[in-house]
């Protein structure tokens, strides 16, 4: 059982080596959020300074210390500091009031900011400018050591990055294991993107209610999904051959898109868009609840269900399928409109966080989706994948792709490592099940 | 050149192979066998289907590695680890299917990978003058220029013929080469073996046709089971002798009784038609009855079947299940009326061979397994169990790949997918093809069970043994017909099939026999 999961989804271990990598790659020293910072430091003070101390808080102007400040100034006079001096602004106001606490003849107990100003010469010069406030105490919050790889808000942006590729690679998953490709589907996000904005421009364009939105993913959505079923139905029925096939809808479907707009991007869109891409939902992205939602359900589709087990037997023989009854055509023509769907929504999802339907839109996705299919040890042969391993490899390209964004790796040559590691999982697969390894296995059998 | 010493059995032969072994999962393919080619010398090499002629001519023309023994030519131990080396040791193999590329000429097939080149470019004409001379050798005229998409089988056996000579080949393997000839053409072939031996050249010669291995060949060598059971000179041995030692034992052992008692009609056919493959073909089978179909490969046997089930669409023609007509336009139709089809050719047609055992038992049955609108693995794994047990079916782990059984086993899962779905009609398309002996009666006693279940059974079979032995009652066809029906099965002979096969023929069908 578990040598099973082993070979089914071996890439996770690819994939987790990628995250601890990375991780070790890009720990830095990370200042807490203000929040923090203004907790830890308001028990400090309390615990270093009296009530009637003198105690200067300082931030600079637009930078992380100006919120500190902000928070913990009335904090401080609410704990019962009553003269705290709360100055955010430039060096020059910190040197004004410097000048004004010694003139006014009191003592300086402590400095608090954060690390951004700490480091300004004013205050470090303190002794010599203001040799009668020499004995303060610089308060600064702990920093600790943190991973920027790991942190939330870079999580976050691998999944935005990735969610597109990985609700078409849903669809890619199933055509790919009937030993078909669907090389429409980037062009099919332009036409869902732009048919979408279309139809939101024309039903009330920017002060339009919520259901306009609906209206339009759905119009998208199903134009793309039929497209995608007639070329099912053109390789079905006729064998055509699914490559042909879909590059010639992959041409027409971004013809279609320009033609549409005349070229055009559609900006006319209601406030309401954004939130399918870029919104929350009980405190959880919208984008990330719709991955989880869409893999588990075509997981079990995949696996227990009995068009999910046609699926693979199509792949795996067709004739041997046919003669054991299963209705081959259908199978085709379904999951090519799967794939249209799939790509459908995904144009969705892109008009959605970027605002706009543009008929460029998706240029070259279909390549990303593939690859995210094959990495994820779906075989190209059919027959044979797994859904959820396809989602590992959506992950393994975005987890790349933004690990070298945060080593500064510049973007061509993100492209040569990015292309090297497809091949490299791709031949990792072919060693592990296919002929090198397997000759040496039954090699050992006969002996 | 003359070969001055052939024909002398001291020399060191051209080629020895000595204790040759190999295994296949499951199957004992070859066992301890020897070989002995002397040049200028025509050998053949006969026996019945699996009894491991081709295996041991791949292991020759080095697309298999023997698990033990050795090759020597001219008494030199030789690897023949590929079938790049073996070639360049002088052998070539001619196959059942040509290695030739349709779209090129005569000339660019011949020399194809081994281009007489000056800087890069091809010397066409001077190709074309050895092309000739290679012809003018064999006595055939043929024109380099010819598309081999154009030329009749003989002639393209003529071209590899040339190949073969063109690589200075002394071993010439021809596995049934006149499987697809006219009597012409045979003797045509006759001519340039006899002078491919004045040449000093060594012939194997496969063949299933003794008349012509008594007419070619010097020597036989007799394969059986994976086992060597003899080699003779031609001149020493009479064909009964001959068949005896192909077939080995006596055919009453071989095929359980049954006694099952026959009932209704299951199925009747009228009048199908299909081009020239099925022509106006009707017959009826009862329950509990196995209805055999002998004839020759082509006869229709096969195309018939895939109507009955649906594989393909009749031009004419009437089905009736039960007595009342149906009309079956698919695989999935013929399944819904209790029709179920063992095609000839598993491993293309019955199995998806890298899915697990249990996802192929499962694919016709799957709506059984449901509850809900998902499958229940559980009940799909505990219905195959019953059946791994009831067939005897050799299992390591349901999980494992078809691919992995042997063919016996194999079988038996195809026939547990159909057994599952409860058919009562059985088409079986060469029940035993590629299985072990042991195999095959187990099988032939499944097939008894079911006849005895009240089921009916249509066997196409071209091992004529087993359509005597298992069948109630013959159908025998030739070129889309049904040529007549052998009702007294238990007192015919193979040569009664035979004769009703090529009844009005012209000397060409009777040369087959």
């Amino acid at each position: 059982m578990t040598a099973r999961i082993l070979s089914d989804y071996g890439m996770v271990f690819v994939l987790i080596a990628l995250g601890v990598l990375f991780s070790a790659l890009t720990v830095q020293d990370q200042t807490p959020g203000a929040e923090t910072a203004a907790e830890q430091l308001l028990e400090r003070v309390a615990r270093d300074c009296g009530k009637a101390d003198t105690i200067l808080l300082v931030g600079a102007r637009q930078k992380e210390s100006a919120a500190l400040a902000a928070l913990l100034g009335p904090r401080l006079k609410a704990a019962g500091f009553a003269d705290t001096r709360t100055v955010v602004g430039s060096p020059r106001d910190v040197r004004l009031a410097l000048d004004d606490i010694q003139a006014n003849g009191k003592a300086l107990a402590a400095v608090v900011t954060g690390p951004d100003a700490a480091k300004w010469r004013v205050l470090e010069r303190i002794p010599q400018t203001h040799p009668s406030l020499a004995r303060y105490r610089l308060l600064v919050p702990a920093s600790y050591r943190w991973p920027d790889f790991l942190k939330r808000k870079n999580l976050l942006a691998i999944v935005d990055r990735i969610v597109v590729i990985a609700v078409i690679a849903v669809g890619m998953t199933m055509v790919i294991i009937t030993a078909g490709i669907d090389l429409s589907v980037g062009s099919l996000i332009a036409l869902s993107a732009v048919i979408g904005t279309v139809v939101m421009k024309h039903l009330g364009g920017l002060e339009a209610p919520a259901w306009v939105v609906l209206a339009g993913f759905a119009a998208g959505t199903a134009a793309c999904g039929l497209v995608g079923g007639l070329g099912g139905l053109l390789v079905a029925r006729f064998k055509v051959p699914p490559f042909i096939t879909t590059l010639g809808i992959m041409m027409m479907a971004r013809g279609l898109a320009f033609m549409i707009t005349g070229g055009f991007s559609i900006y006319q869109v209601p406030k309401t868009l954004s939130w399918l891409g870029q919104g929350r939902s009980l405190g959880v992205p919208n984008t990330v609840l719709l991955l989880a939602a869409l893999y588990a359900i075509a997981h079990v589709f995949m696996s227990h269900t009995r068009l999910g087990r046609y699926v693979y037997a199509v792949g795996g023989n067709e004739q041997a399928a046919r003669l054991s009854g299963v209705p081959v055509r259908s199978v085709i023509v379904f999951v090519y409109g799967v794939s249209g769907l799939a790509a459908g929504l995904g144009g969705c999802i892109q008009a959605s966080q970027l605002n706009t339907g543009t008929p460029n839109m998706g240029g070259m996705f279909e390549l990303y989706v593939i690859a995210a299919v094959v990495v994820g040890g779906t075989s190209l042969a059919g027959g044979s994948g797994r859904i959820l391993g396809t989602l590992i490899g959506a992950f393994i390209i975005s987890v790349i792709q933004n690990g070298m964004n945060l080593l500064g790796m510049e973007s061509y040559t993100q492209q040569v490592v990015l292309g090297g590691v497809i091949l490299g999982a791709v031949l990792l697969d072919k060693l592990r099940s296919g002929t090198a390894l397997g000759t040496l296995f039954k090699k050992q059998l006969h002996a | 050149m003359s070969g001055k010493d052939h024909g002398t059995m001291n020399a060191a032969p051209l080629l020895r192979m000595r204790g040759i072994d190999k295994s296949f999962p499951g199957v004992h393919a070859l066992a301890n066998v020897s070989l002995d080619l002397h040049a200028g010398e025509v050998l053949a090499l006969v026996g019945e289907n699996g009894a491991g002629k081709s295996t041991l001519i791949k292991i020759l023309g080095g697309a298999y590695r023997p698990d033990r023994g050795e090759i020597l030519l001219d008494g030199v131990a030789r690897q023949m680890t590929s079938p790049t080396v073996a070639q360049a040791a002088g052998v070539s193999i001619i196959y059942q299917e040509f290695n030739l590329v349709p779209d090129l000429t005569v000339r660019e097939n011949i020399f194809l990978g081994r281009e007489r080149v000056r800087w890069g470019f091809v010397r066409a004409p001077r190709e074309r003058r050895q092309a000739e001379r290679l012809f003018r050798k064999i006595g055939m005229t043929l024109d380099p220029a010819a598309r081999c998409r154009d030329l009749t089988v003989a002639q393209q056996q003529t071209v590899e013929i040339a190949k073969a000579l063109s690589v200075r080949a002394r071993i010439i393997v021809m596995d049934e080469p006149t499987a697809a000839l006219t009597s012409q053409e045979v003797e045509n072939l006759f001519a340039i073996i006899r002078d491919l031996k004045s040449q000093g050249i060594g012939v194997i010669y496969i063949s299933h046709r003794l008349d012509e291995v008594f007419e070619v060949a010097d020597r036989v060598m007799v394969l059986r089971d994976g086992a060597h059971v003899g080699t003779h000179a031609l001149g020493e041995i009479t064909r009964e002798a001959l068949i005896e030692w192909m077939v080995g034992r006596p055919l009453e052992a071989e095929f359980p009784k049954r006694a099952a008692e026959v009932g209704q009609e299951r199925l009747r056919v009228e009048g199908l038609c299909r081009g020239q493959a099925v022509r106006n073909v009707s017959f009826g089978v009862r329950a509990g009855e196995v209805l055999g179909f002998a004839g020759l490969v082509g006869a229709g046997r096969t195309e018939t079947m895939r109507i009955v089930f649906g594989a393909d669409r009749p031009d004419a023609g009437r089905i009736f299940v039960n007595g009342t007509e149906v009309r079956i336009r698919s695989p999935r139709d013929a399944m819904r009326r209790g029709i179920c089809l063992l095609s000839e050719d598993r491993k293309a047609e019955g199995l998806v061979l890298r899915h697990s055992v249990r996802e192929n038992f499962g694919l016709p049955n799957l709506e059984r397994f449901l509850r809900g609108p998902f499958l229940s693995r559980r009940r799909e794994g505990r219905e195959l169990a019953s059946y791994v047990a009831r067939l005897k079916i050799k299992l390591a782990d349901p999980e494992q790949p078809a691919e992995a059984l042997s063919g016996g086993n194999q079988q038996k899962v195809v026939l547990a997918k159909w057994l599952a779905r409860q058919a009562d009609i059985v088409l079986i398309d060469e029940p035993t093809r590629g299985i072990d002996v042991g195999a095959k009666y187990e099988i032939y006693q499944l097939m008894n069970e079911l006849a005895a279940e009240g089921k009916a059974i249509l066997m196409v079979s071209s091992e004529l043994p087993e359509v005597l032995g298992m069948s109630d009652r013959v159908i025998v066809m030739h070129e889309g017909r049904i040529k007549g029906e052998i009702r007294d099965v238990t007192n015919a002979r193979q040569e009664d099939i035979l004769a009703l096969a090529i009844s009005d023929e012209t000397a060409e069908g009777a040369r087959r026999a």
